[in-house]
């Protein structure tokens, strides 16, 4: 582009100093020369060589002025310049022939010449004023009555002045280009000073004026925005590496400058050290990119089926990332300290397995089961020890438990609470339907689609999508029937209802059943009474969704609606589910409890008995020792819950396998060969492949988590439980993904739907931390087994650690501050907090609205505006070139008497003026403005983006060589 | 044999500059992206091809890679980022890391959507007319017969896109008004990406 400009200009000069005086034409060829070595050095990276040639060629020039008068003399000089230049091998024709030019010129003039060749570095200095130029011309004009008269004389000088300001300003817009101009020019002023001291007025020493300093800082800094802002222009490769070669250039080049002396050294160290930073930083990102675990495989999926699916996998490795930290936390924090530091296995009862179950404590049976040894280990609360500390860290083991429950759960908290208010500040604000038809058009292409299936797939859905939308916008208004949808809609919410009933039911009967079967005694009954409750409920959460989706096609949803309609009734079932279950455990647990106390009152008379029997036997002897293994004890209902959760989380974990491997793996190889020899195409047909179920899959991954997060207080080993699943998992599902599922026709919207799935956790968090919650803050602990053990409730052991281990004070400032007379003041406090910051944040949006709005309707205005302008300035362009023509063909009369061969040149060069505004800009500016500048008359042509003020800034901004 | 293995070690130089100073342009793109970016676009090229330096892939050849396969803007794509004279749409390996730079994660969606209109403006006028808008929704809805919307449907959605898209009313989509529209879509930075 830029060179582009320096053609424009350079074709033009010559014309423009053709058709006018030889004065100008000299001061134009000059400028132009100039320019076009500026514009070669800076092409080519000769600069060195072109300046010193370009320095010897001005010392000669000024050796021809003072000496020169002689006609004789001057030629040599100009004689010599062209050779010289040509010499360098880049002149064009047109170079040449304005040498020609030139030469001719410089013999006719003589003297004055000399004089004109001043003034030209006034310009060149853009110092001169107009009055100068002016006397200049008449100077010329006087002596050489050449042109036609002293009055276009003097108006194409101003037309070439015009251009040159012109081209200062394009120069200036490309900013690359602007410093090393300024740079040239300041060599040959550099010479006349040295050379010239009586032209002290016109040519002043261009030192480095604070000013000047200043814009060359400017520049300085505005190419180094350059750079940072590279990245983010849409250029092809090339110019961008180009750019951003020459900016460095010109920012090392110049930055050194600005400090002198040790300045400039610390500021060459600076620099250094944030290239190396940022090199590090770079490395670094690089390094954390490549940690990323199963990037690659993510985003193989990602390219076969879209970034729905992806979303999944991406989440199921987020999940997988949280319960790592749980998995770190109870490991390090609980479970290590006690296995390593607490009593070994068999110290004591509760660490050990009873006498009864001693046989079968190894079987498999039993160990899946997590009984026997599995049962009496750390893997569950019943094992840990109430020792107050625990080694020889003194490690508050109690204390470090309850710590570690609470504190899992307030991690979940906030990292789910911190991640969905991320994902709503980068959706913003995009819920506004105001570009429903141009979304669907324009953003609706996953480009990441790499999967011919997947590709059709999405046409489809994008033709339907657009075939509803205008059906929609059609019928917006129109609805048949409506009475019938309603009670279709109606119907279908009552069958789902009775089935959540339905299954909430069976699950508390079969609860209730099996804890019948356990008093019982589990080695009568068959495996499928044993596995009952586990069972019903993977096989309710299979089949009942299956059953809500074929409810839904009664009610005559749109597909996102009806959707949503289906996640909300899974969710409502799993919870149903859970919650039913969840009450089963606590009737469980009281009847735990009822036992407890008989067993405790048996305790203690047994205790009392062998007592007496020692005493009477003898006194002396030391107490009879019992092994742990027959010591009775108390049923424990903290692990028992423990150990439901975990056999819920196996089975669980087992039925998503086995429906992975059965109802993708083997249907997919069914498919794939019994179709060579089926009557239909079972492909295409009804069983067809499976789809892959992103909802399904993320509500399933949920409510798991849900189960982690409600267990994990009786089960330290859940988190780690959850690891294992999770990646295994992570490796099948991607594995199922990629070889045996077929992309789903209905495609959920990945970015839209996350945080409604981060809600979903959200509330199953919340909702599996209160049974949790109330069953440590109201429950007494089992007197016998688990690190509360022998206190009246859980949460005790903060009050024993306060009262223990930290200064009274302390204990009395706690007290304090858990005075209800404190508390409820300051939690009415939050709650006004919350209350004002909800008021201001929706006002702060009604706000926003607005703005929106008003912000568009000015946009409409300014666009009407621009608009008219922009005609309005078409309009006089048009006009001027009118003039302009008219203009240029008495000026061609005139000229053409005298110089012939020129003037045919001229014309041949001149362009046609055509009305396309765009691409002719060059050439409808240069008419424009000579117009402007010839007629002294009419209005002020406006045109586009072309401010007629201009500044003398280009040829001032001083040289840095000279340091 | 000699010359051979100049040749490519003077490739493989300029390849390794080229890498460096394409890094510091988008640097978020790791290097090894870069290479494999080279490995695949290598993969296109011709065996004679592949000694010369700014060698540039047909068009044909490069929609045959699968991540381009099914996309129905592919030969736009290829004509957008192509810098070859003819506009025959052949990529060099400069024009290729463009491609994928623009459709990488880090670009920005400024970048995202000057190219998006640019792909989209089929006759490169600089405007989206009606009839870019019908080609683009052809694209959009498949080559199958059945699938096509017919003409008053069309009609209709173009209709109802101007009236959403076009603020100044004159018939047309500029990229102004483009980027205002997409600026405000949720999926579009996640959907236009493009992964090796």
């Amino acid at each position: 582009m830029v060179e582009k400009f320096f053609q424009d200009h350079e074709r033009k000069m010559p014309r423009d100093s053709l058709i006018t005086s030889e004065n100008d034409s000299e001061q134009d060829a000059d400028l132009s020369l100039q320019e076009e070595h500026e514009s070669k050095t800076h092409r080519t990276k000769r600069r060195d060589g072109d300046r010193q040639k370009k320095k010897r060629r001005n010392e000669r020039r000024k050796g021809g002025t003072r000496a020169g008068e002689g006609e004789e003399d001057l030629q040599a000089v100009s004689e010599k310049r062209e050779r010289s230049k040509r010499k360098r091998a880049k002149s064009k024709q047109e170079t040449s022939r304005r040498e020609n030019n030139e030469e001719e010129e410089a013999q006719l003039t003589g003297g004055k010449g000399t004089k004109a060749r001043k003034d030209i570095r006034n310009e060149k200095t853009r110092r001169m004023e107009k009055e100068e130029v002016r006397e200049v011309d008449e100077n010329v004009d006087k002596g050489k009555k050449k042109q036609g008269s002293t009055k276009k004389g003097e108006k194409k000088e101003d037309g070439g002045k015009q251009l040159v300001k012109e081209k200062a300003r394009d120069i200036k817009k490309k900013k690359h280009k602007k410093a090393e101009t300024s740079s040239e020019p300041e060599t040959s002023e550099e010479d006349d000073d040295e050379e010239e001291d009586n032209d002290k007025d016109v040519v002043r020493p261009e030192c480095l004026s604070p000013e000047e300093l200043e814009k060359l800082k400017e520049a300085v800094d505005e190419r180094k925005k350059l750079i940072q802002s590279l990245r983010g222009k849409p250029w092809p490769m090339k110019k961008k590496l180009v750019t951003l070669r020459e900016s460095q250039e010109f920012v090392e080049k110049y930055e050194g400058a600005l400090g002198k002396g040790k300045g400039r050294k610390l500021y060459a160290y600076k620099v250094l050290m944030t290239k190396k930073w940022m090199k590090f930083q770079r490395d670094f990102e690089n390094f954390k990119t490549a940690c990323i675990p199963w990037e690659m495989k993510i985003k193989e999926i990602e390219s076969h089926f879209g970034s729905s699916v992806a979303s999944y996998f991406i989440f199921l490795r987020w999940m997988y990332g949280i319960n790592m930290i749980l998995f770190g936390l109870t490991f390090g924090l609980v479970m290590v300290p006690e296995a390593l530091m607490g009593r070994p296995y068999g110290s004591m009862p509760r660490k050990t397995v009873p006498r009864a179950e001693e046989a079968s404590a190894m079987d498999f049976a039993v160990l899946w089961d997590f009984g026997g040894y599995a049962q009496y280990s750390v893997l569950f609360y019943g094992y840990y020890n109430n020792q107050r500390t625990v080694g020889w860290l003194k490690f508050r083991m109690p204390l470090s438990y309850f710590l570690v429950g609470v504190g899992t759960v307030a991690y979940s908290y906030m990292v789910v609470i911190r991640t969905m208010a991320r994902n709503a500040n980068e959706s913003g604000v995009g819920d506004d339907n105001s570009f429903n038809f141009s979304w669907k058009m324009f953003t609706s292409w996953d480009y990441l689609i790499g999967n011919a299936e997947t590709a059709d797939n999405k046409f489809a859905s994008i033709t339907t999508s657009f075939k509803e939308a205008i059906l929609e916008e059609q019928e917006s208004h129109k609805d048949d029937n409506i009475h019938l949808t309603r009670f279709l809609r109606v119907l279908a919410n009552f069958l789902v209802l009775c089935c959540l009933a339905g299954s909430g039911y069976l699950i508390y009967f079969v609860v209730r059943r099996s804890q019948k079967f356990a008093l019982d005694g589990l080695e009568n009954h068959t495996w499928w009474e044993r596995n009952e409750v586990n069972m019903v409920m993977s096989l309710l959460g299979m089949f009942c969704p299956m059953l809500f989706d074929v409810i839904s096609t009664l009610e005559n949803y749109h597909p996102r609606v009806a959707l949503q309609w289906q996640l909300g009734r899974i969710f409502a079932l799993f919870l149903g589910n859970l919650y039913t279950f969840i009450i089963a455990l606590m009737d469980e647990i009281n009847l735990k409890r009822k036992e407890e106390k008989v067993v405790k009152f048996n305790i203690t008379m047994w205790e009392a008995s062998l007592y007496n029997g020692t005493v009477l036997e003898n006194s002396t002897a030391p107490p009879v020792t019992i092994h742990p293994a027959d010591v009775p004890r108390g049923p424990c209902w903290e692990t028992m819950v423990g150990q439901e959760f975990v056999r819920l989380i196996i089975s669980d974990t087992m039925t998503t396998y086995i429906t992975l491997l059965i109802g993708d793996f083997l249907r997919a190889v069914l498919v794939r060969f019994l179709n060579y020899c089926w009557c239909w195409d079972l492909e295409a047909g009804f069983p067809s492949y499976s789809e892959f179920d992103v909802s399904g899959n993320v509500l399933g991954l949920i409510f798991n988590q849900g189960m982690i997060w409600m267990g994990s207080f009786y089960a330290p080993c859940l988190p780690a439980l959850n690891v294992i699943r999770l990646h295994v998992s992570m490796y099948l599902q991607c594995w199922a993904v990629m070889c045996c599922n077929v992309p789903q026709e209905r495609v959920f919207k990945a970015s839209g739907s996350n945080n409604f799935y981060m809600a979903m956790l959200l509330v199953i968090l919340f909702l599996s931390t209160l049974p949790a919650i109330y069953t440590i803050v109201s429950i007494p602990p089992s007197f016998d087994c688990g690190p509360f053990s022998g206190k009246n409730r859980m949460f005790d052991v903060i009050h024993e650690t306060l009262e223990s281990d930290f200064p009274p004070w302390f204990s009395k400032v706690f007290s304090y501050a858990s005075n209800p007379g404190l508390v409820l003041p300051f939690i009415l406090l939050m709650v006004l907090a919350i209350y004002y910051l909800q008021s201001t944040s929706k006002s702060y949006r009604e706000a926003n609205v607005e703005l929106k709005k008003k912000l568009q309707m000015q946009n409409e205005e300014n666009k009407r505006k621009n608009k008219r302008a922009a005609l309005k300035a078409q309009m006089d362009l048009e006009e001027a070139r009118k003039t302009a023509q008219e203009q240029q063909r008495n000026n061609n009369a005139s000229v053409q008497d005298q110089e012939d061969d020129t003037d045919i040149h001229v014309s041949g060069q001149n362009p046609p003026p055509v009305g396309g505004r765009g691409s002719q800009m060059p050439s409808s500016r240069d008419s424009g403005s000579r117009t402007h500048d010839r007629g002294n008359h009419g209005p002020s042509g406006y045109l586009p983006g072309f401010a007629r003020q201009t500044e003398p800034r280009m040829y001032r901004v001083p040289s840095l060589q000279r340091h | 044999f000699c010359g051979l293995l100049l040749t490519t070690a003077k490739y493989n130089l300029k390849l390794k500059t080229s890498t460096w100073e394409l890094r510091r342009v988008n640097f978020r793109k790791s290097r090894s992206q870069n290479i494999s970016a080279h490995k695949r676009f290598t993969e296109l090229l011709e065996k004679h091809e592949k000694e010369q330096i700014d060698a540039r892939v047909p068009i044909g050849r490069i929609i045959t890679l699968p991540e381009l396969k099914s996309n129905p803007f592919k030969e736009r794509i290829c004509q957008v980022f192509s810098t070859s004279e003819q506009k025959d749409g052949s990529l060099t390996f400069e024009d290729f890391l463009d491609l994928l730079s623009a459709f990488s994660d880090s670009a920005t969606l400024e970048i995202k959507s000057h190219y998006a209109f640019r792909i989209f403006d089929f006759d490169d006028d600089g405007t989206l007319d009606c009839a870019d808008l019908e080609k683009l929704v052809n694209c959009l809805t498949g080559e199958t017969n059945d699938a096509k919307l017919s003409s008053t449907e069309m009609k209709q959605l173009i209709s109802n896109i101007l009236e959403e898209s076009d603020i100044d009313k004159d018939g047309t989509v500029n990229l102004s008004e483009f980027q205002h529209v997409i600026s405000r879509s949720p999926d579009f930075v996640s959907s236009f990406k493009i992964v090796l």
